[in-house]
């Protein structure tokens, strides 16, 4: 069932990032992103909740807490490439609408589905701040703003581009 | 200390710096509306019905969390405050569910009694219910999260009285919800079955497995032979169900109502709890005399059991292989009882009264069989024969009391302490201490391992060695002396621990209400029972011993090792993939 390999090295390289952060619980959100960047389809998976619990001291329940509250962590498996559109109160203003629009209309998917090769999912933020460039969006880690039709096109190109990891 | 003059509802009151609003008004026999307080629990705030005006100000300020100050004048019962604490019931209600005819807190539900005081009688809201399953994969407790309020004392209780942690609250806006991680059940975690979240919920969001059907069919079965025990603490709180004082003996009327239902047999458990003490202070004994591990720590509470096989497995040794007295009952009624009375076992069905959640996953583990049989068919709460005595049209305050059924209703007082935090340890000192030395012991009782503080401790001379004891109630408690066993610092001889906050007086199965107050009125109820045993000494009870005699030979002996004693696991979650890499890193490191 499970997708992830979690073996020895990814713990190993979570160790690291746990390290780095002098194993403070205050740094648990910093940490739950990071790990999340090691995992294939960005989520944490409960055995990863759990080991960081354990290491900082902080019960499975409240980093799943964590987990839920920040739409940037996810507790399931997303696909290759999550694209998270900002629907916050500067990009309404500048029409987040259109954005979705051409992205739907790219990838042949609606808000919150994955494309069938898995390749992309679509789904809203909360604000990541990007508001001085927006409307903008956010493709994993990288943010992407004063969009139009003609660069969103170009950036998914990009992606699709690139060869299967 | 400073005090304040403030003015509540037009009367003057001068009170302390730091009393609430709420508090203030108490003293004014004003009673603001409340829902997430919790006498014995943090404030919390969330929940907003306590809305009170500030005069002049046109504030609105939750009168719980808001501590008076020079000159306030507050108005509890203005047209603001009714509409905006009527607009936040309504608030509430619209995204609960309103079937209160069928809940279990139908008349006993903090919601249910604010909605009489507001009358609320149609609300402009549209109904929003979350379509949440209900949780039943456990075989204590069930969580209904349609019905949370969100209020947060179910987590306090898990997270910072117990520190079991298993529910937190989880997502935000309108998916926020008080969940265990990943959404899991119960069952899928290390909950430890205490109940005391349900009997801190104000609605029917958490609450008992309710197994009276099975009882009333083993009732109506005649070819069952039905027998019950009632647990010690039992008899100290099932007459508040009835409205009767806090801490009332009633365990005359239990009887006279069990027989009433229909059991063909009333027993007590206060009897294995004397047998309890037979065998594991025998245990004491043989370890402290043969170097055993030390220390020893009591098994009798589920919730303690459930607890250290999920988190201190590598302590397990410590544990008294002794049963819990419901278990020893259990196993006691499917084998001597049955051949006593020449009954198939087959055809006994063995029911307990208990004050207590876990107690129906204990009964309900795979090695607790006995001759073939499980040995207890079916666990109520205290709260459950409650509701079997209601339904049974008994009046309960005016029941002419009864004795128990003989061989199993003969105890003394050392059984009946069990229900209080220290009564084990009580109980297994005033026998010890006479079988180890031979003397009889003058002064029997150990009042330093008795009361509501978190961790007691005292020591007993027994043939010129000190020996040190301890006592822990509340699992945070428990926690402490496990670290201190962990870290070396642990110089106790023998240790009891209990799950719940006072012991099974304060279990989670008791009657909804159960707060510090009311645990002290029951704590004072079960000493003065032992007070007037005319035997107080486990050992001293005849009928243990002509159990011996009759049937079981020695203490620690063959049969009784079969029957009496149970062993113990490490409880897990389903991290297959994660203790394999520790194991892995773990032989690396070596």
């Amino acid at each position: 069932m499970m997708e992830t390999t979690l073996d020895k090295d990814l713990f190993d390289k979570i160790d690291g990032i746990i390290h780095a952060y002098e194993h403070d619980r205050h740094n648990l959100v910093q940490i739950l992103l990071q790990a999340q960047d090691l995992i294939p389809r960005h989520y944490i998976p409960m055995e990863v909740a759990t080991y960081i619990g354990e290491q900082l001291g902080v019960p499975l329940s409240k980093v799943y807490d964590v987990i839920s509250f920040y739409s940037a962590l996810s507790d399931r498996p997303k696909a290759q490439h999550v694209i998270q559109l900002c629907k916050s109160t500067t990009c309404r203003v500048n029409k987040y609408q259109t954005v979705r629009d051409v992205l739907e209309r790219e990838l042949d998917i609606k808000m919150g589905e994955i494309t069938s090769d898995g390749k992309f999912a679509l789904e809203y933020s909360a604000c990541f701040g990007a508001c001085d460039i927006s409307p903008a969006f956010r493709i994993d880690t990288e943010v992407f703003g004063n969009l139009n039709e003609e660069k969103i096109r170009q950036i998914l190109d990009r992606y699709r581009g690139e060869c299967n990891e | 200390m400073k005090y304040y003059q403030i003015t509540i509802d037009h009367k003057q009151i001068t009170v302390p710096e730091g009393t609430t609003i709420l508090e203030a008004a108490k003293l004014v026999n004003i009673k603001i509306p409340t829902l997430c307080y919790h006498p014995d629990q943090s404030i919390k705030a969330n929940c907003r019905i306590c809305l009170v005006e500030i005069s002049g100000k046109d504030d609105l300020v939750a009168a719980c969390s808001t501590p008076v100050w020079e000159g306030a004048n507050i108005l509890t019962n203005s047209r603001l405050v009714r509409d905006m604490q009527k607009g936040v019931l309504e608030l509430i209600l619209a995204n609960h569910p309103q079937d209160c005819l069928r809940c279990i807190r139908n008349g006993n539900c903090e919601l249910q009694n604010l909605c009489e005081i507001f009358h609320i009688a149609k609300s402009n809201l549209e109904d929003e219910v979350d379509a949440l399953p209900v949780d039943d994969s456990s075989p204590s407790l069930a969580r209904d999260h349609r019905k949370c309020i969100k209020c947060n004392r179910c987590i306090e209780m898990c997270q910072d009285v117990q520190g079991v942690s298993i529910l937190s609250h989880a997502h935000r806006s309108i998916k926020y919800n008080i969940t265990p991680a990943f959404e899991r059940n119960l069952m899928d975690t290390l909950c430890v079955f205490c109940g005391q979240c349900s009997s801190v919920c104000p609605v029917g969001a958490i609450y008992e497995k309710d197994d009276t059907d099975k009882v009333w069919e083993a009732i109506d079965d005649p070819k069952k032979h039905v027998i019950v025990q009632i647990a010690p603490a039992v008899r100290v709180s099932i007459g508040d169900a009835f409205g009767m004082a806090p801490g009332t003996k009633v365990t005359g009327k239990v009887v006279a109502a069990l027989r009433r239902i229909g059991f063909d047999k009333v027993f007590d458990t206060d009897f294995t709890a004397d047998l309890t003490i037979m065998e594991e202070g025998s245990e004491l004994l043989h370890r402290m005399k043969d170097h055993g591990i030390l220390p020893m720590i009591t098994s009798c509470s589920p919730g303690w059991i459930n607890y250290i096989e999920g988190h201190y497995p590598h302590l397990l040794r410590h544990l008294s292989s002794c049963k819990s007295p419901q278990q020893m009952f259990g196993a006691l009624s499917k084998t001597y009882y049955a051949e006593k009375i020449g009954l198939d076992p087959a055809n006994i069905f063995t029911v307990s009264i208990m004050p207590c959640t876990a107690k129906k996953y204990e009964a309900s583990r795979e090695e607790m069989i006995s001759n073939g049989y499980r040995e207890v068919d079916a666990v109520l709460t205290t709260r459950e024969l409650a509701r079997m005595i209601k339904t049974s049209s008994i009046d309960f305050i005016g029941i002419e009391e009864e004795e128990f059924d003989l061989p199993f209703g003969i105890s003394t007082g050392a059984g009946v302490i069990f229900g209080a935090t220290g009564g084990v340890m009580e109980a297994a000192l005033r026998s010890v201490y006479e079988l180890a030395t031979g003397t009889a012991l003058n002064n029997i009782e150990f009042t330093d391992v008795r009361g509501l503080e978190g961790i007691k401790e005292a020591t007993v001379v027994i043939n010129d060695q000190p020996i040190k004891v301890a006592v822990a109630h509340g699992l945070s408690n428990a926690r402490k002396i496990l670290d201190y066993i962990d870290n070396g610092q642990c110089d106790y001889t023998f240790i009891e621990i209990m799950c719940c906050p006072g012991g099974c007086i304060g279990g989670g199965g008791q009657p909804i209400g159960s707060t510090l107050a009311v645990k002290e009125q029951r704590i004072q109820g079960i000493y003065a029972i032992d007070q007037d045993m005319p035997i107080r000494k486990a050992h001293k009870n005849p009928a243990v011993l002509k159990l011996y005699e009759e049937y079981l030979g020695t203490p620690l002996g063959h049969l009784s090792h079969k029957l009496l004693h149970t062993t113990y696991r490490a409880r897990s979650e389903d991290l297959h993939l994660l203790s394999l890499w520790q194991k892995e890193t773990a032989s690396s490191k070596e």
